[in-house]
């Protein structure tokens, strides 16, 4: 395998691998910060080192709205947002997977206003959970840039044809200079098969997309639709699994770091990981059995390997990024609190939410989120969530 | 289309819903929709095409001697042709049961 590793901005290196997937067009709308990844692509556009078409748009509604079309007609598409644009793409969203349009987009995850915060959390993620995109989150710049291919391979799979969102937090990724391994064209190319849509807008055989769904039918599409992006995990099984063959870097579902005998679990998304594991090292050095996992899948949410993931522990302390007002916390929480109710035995799941509006969590914060939770834990506590790192 | 809408299960459609046979939407009776049909006089009307004009849903058409026709499979009973008919030829009459 012959691959370069080079010093790259990951907004860089998600530009790169869409010029390595070989991307017919390209509509996006900049929006810090994801603003990188856009104007990289159009750079190599410009340049003539990608053939695509950069379709400029006056709004991420509009972007995502040419981007269903340019799928439609068979054409490999790609998109990038952030925070309020994901936002004002939000009807679109269920049009692109309802429709079964497997275009690919990065996600910038930023903060929601108001206040106007331009810096990262996942709330913009979780207001977008049930549009029915298959969603990555990754944890560094090599995931990132690995998981935009594998989104494209894993979406125009025809057992699958469905958008796919890769997550990467805002600043935290994007902005972020790392060694990277770019693989050659050829190794790609024997990965990612050409984008072949099976009904595909052409006039010399017509279809109609998006039609009107009366009450005896409109059920029956949103059954096929539930069905189709729940079977979607074993090609993305298989897809990370041929990934790891060609490029030696193994992707699962569920990551897990010093896992094995931890009576204690953190469980983190996205970028925090990182920082998280140097805590669960700090604190297994001191003697506690306390180990970290890391769901890289969103959606379909992979319930069977989160519960094998979690066994034998008698703790699990979620962290979220978002904060469901009047809820009970954070939504990762209150997913992974409910995959678990019904199982006999089963670790007690402690809420956490902190880190919003990019508010930093250091190795020492996941060390008192992790002794707070085991506190919590054992002595329990009148409220349904924990805070941290705000000022009270 | 083999099966009616009624009998097609989830397995039946074809991706994202996509309608393969273009066209289909003549086969939506949005006539049973209608309260009121309309009802054209004859005598009165000047053949002026208005309400061909006027309508919608082009649910009337004009007949080889010029004068309109309902298509009740298509008329929703909006009544617009009553309003805009110059010589109040047209009259609506509800529908039964």
């Amino acid at each position: 395998m012959k691959e370069k590793r080079i010093g790259v901005e990951v907004s860089q290196a998600i530009a790169i691998a869409t010029k390595l997937a070989d991307v017919d067009v390209i509509s996006a709308y900049p929006i810090t910060p994801q603003t990188h990844i856009v104007e990289g692509v159009a750079e190599l556009v410009a340049d003539g080192e990608l053939d695509a078409d950069c379709i400029p748009v006056e709004s991420e509604h509009s972007a995502m709205s040419a981007c269903l079309g340019s799928s439609a007609v068979g054409a490999r598409t790609f998109t990038a947002t952030a925070g309020q644009g994901l936002e004002l793409m939000h009807e679109v969203l269920y049009v692109a997977s309802s429709m079964r349009l497997p275009l690919v987009m990065a996600v910038a995850n930023r903060a929601l206003s108001a206040p106007i915060s331009i810096w990262g959390d996942h709330s913009d993620v979780m207001a977008v959970r049930d549009t029915g995109w298959i969603q990555i989150f990754a944890v560094n710049g090599q995931e990132t840039f690995d998981n935009v291919l594998c989104a494209f391979r894993i979406g125009e799979d025809h057992r699958v044809l469905l958008p796919v969102m890769v997550h990467l937090d805002g600043f935290h990724l994007t902005h972020m200079i790392e060694p990277i391994f770019i693989p050659e064209q050829s190794e790609v190319d024997r990965f990612l098969p050409p984008y072949q849509y099976p009904l595909p807008l052409d006039p010399d055989k017509p279809v109609s997309m998006g039609g009107m769904g009366a009450p005896n039918i409109y059920f029956e599409t949103k059954r096929a639709q539930a069905e189709v992006l729940t079977a979607a995990k074993e090609v993305i099984l298989e897809a990370w699994k041929e990934f790891g063959d060609i490029f030696g870097r193994h992707y699962s579902p569920v990551e897990g770091y010093h896992r094995e005998g931890a009576k204690v679990l953190l469980l983190t998304m996205g970028s925090f990981s990182e920082t998280a594991m140097t805590a669960i090292d700090a604190l297994r050095d001191e003697g506690k059995e306390v180990g970290l996992i890391v769901p890289r899948l969103w959606r379909p949410f992979p319930f069977k390997e989160f519960r094998q993931a979690v066994k034998g522990a008698d703790v699990l302390i979620v962290l979220d990024r978002a904060l469901s007002f009047g809820g009970p916390g954070g939504p990762v929480c209150s997913e992974v609190r409910s995959a678990l109710f019904n199982e006999g035995k089963k670790p007690k799941v402690i809420g956490f939410v902190g880190g919003l509006g990019g508010r930093a969590v250091s190795p020492d914060g996941f060390k008192e989120i992790i002794n707070r939770g085991i506190e919590v834990a054992h002595k329990g506590s009148e409220q349904e969530f924990e805070v941290f790192g705000v000022r009270e | 289309m083999a099966k009616s809408a009624e009998e097609l299960t989830w397995k039946d459609l074809e991706i994202g819903a996509i309608i393969t046979e273009p066209g289909s939407a003549s086969q939506y009776q949005t006539g049973s929709w209608r309260t009121e049909r309309p009802i054209i006089d004859l005598d009165k009307c000047t053949k002026c095409g208005l309400c061909y004009v006027f309508c919608p849903d082009m649910a009337i058409k004009v007949n080889d001697e010029g004068y309109p026709e309902t298509d009740l499979f298509y008329c929703k009973g909006c009544g617009i042709c009553v309003v805009e008919c110059p010589k109040q030829a047209i009259t609506m009459l509800e529908e039964e049961g």
